[in-house]
């Protein structure tokens, strides 16, 4: 099967995420659409580790550290929403301007 | 006739993926939105299965749906949201998907320019054994393991600090 499958596959995935970062303005809604792009990325890294079996499993390696950060990620990324909602009653990210320059 | 069938399964789990990808960003329900995302997370799991990557694939169960999407539940439910597509979205959805489409149109062009004619080698009858995949990770990639398990604590750490109340500093914040 071409490599060219899991890429394009891939690709579109990563897509659809990066609309979901700009289009939803719930924070968490952001999350999830961040997860889908490391998710696309993973997808990407198994294929090559799958097309360069000769070489090791590095890819497979990597597709774990990403998996083990994205959880980290969304650990602190939820704490920091459930504080900001907490303290404002809001979790529209276009209206978090406190930090602004 | 085996590269068939496996090109089928890609086939059925690409589009359940895209499908459920597209409802994720663009449902007006929030736990709809969280739970499609575990319809693409388990397709993602099933793709890694197909490339003989099994340890990954378990993981991606493990973590990913087991814990990363039930920990967004509970980020939805203790941050009550109105119901309705105008609080979800804003108002550059049009500029957003002219974004997105151009960055998927550039990205897919290049990578089929790239890896043409690149194939998968499927002939493989077993995938990755999990000793394997151990054996690199406390050999190689020793040190970042442990980074990464002390990146790991340190985000345990420091969204239980972010996320508990402050008795004290309650009082002067109530209003």
């Amino acid at each position: 099967m071409p490599i060219s499958y899991f890429l394009v596959l891939s690709a579109l995935l990563f897509s659809i995420g990066v609309y979901g970062v700009l289009a939803r303005r719930h924070a968490v809604l952001v999350l999830l659409s961040i997860e889908l792009m490391l998710n696309a990325v993973n997808i990407n890294l198994v294929a090559f580790s799958a097309l360069l079996e000769k070489a090791g499993l590095d890819g497979q390696v990597f597709a774990l550290f990403v998996i083990a950060v994205a959880a980290a990620e969304v650990g602190v990324g939820l704490a920091i929403v459930i504080l900001i909602y907490r303290n404002s009653q809001d979790t529209d990210v276009g209206e978090l301007s406190l930090m602004k320059w | 006739m085996a590269e068939i069938w496996q090109e089928v399964v890609f086939w059925v789990f690409a589009v359940a993926m895209s499908l459920a990808a597209l409802r994720v960003v663009t449902s007006s329900n929030v736990v709809h939105a969280a739970l499609y995302l575990v319809g693409t997370l388990m397709g993602a799991a099933a793709l890694y299965v197909l490339l003989f990557a099994e340890f990954v694939a378990w993981v991606q169960v493990l973590v990913y749906v087991g814990a990363i999407v039930v920990l967004m539940l509970f980020g939805l439910m203790l941050t009550r949201a109105p119901i309705g597509k105008a609080h979800f979205d804003n108002n550059q959805r049009l500029l957003a998907a002219v974004v997105a489409g151009a960055l998927f149109g550039v990205t897919s062009y290049i990578m089929v320019r790239a890896f043409d004619g690149t194939d998968v080698n499927f002939a493989r009858t077993v995938g990755t054994k999990a000793g394997g995949l151990g054996e690199v990770i406390f050999s190689a990639y020793i040190l970042p393991f442990e980074v990464v398990s002390m990146l790991l604590l340190a985000a345990l750490v420091g969204a239980i600090v972010v996320a508990r109340k402050d008795e004290e500093v309650e009082g002067h914040n109530a209003d």
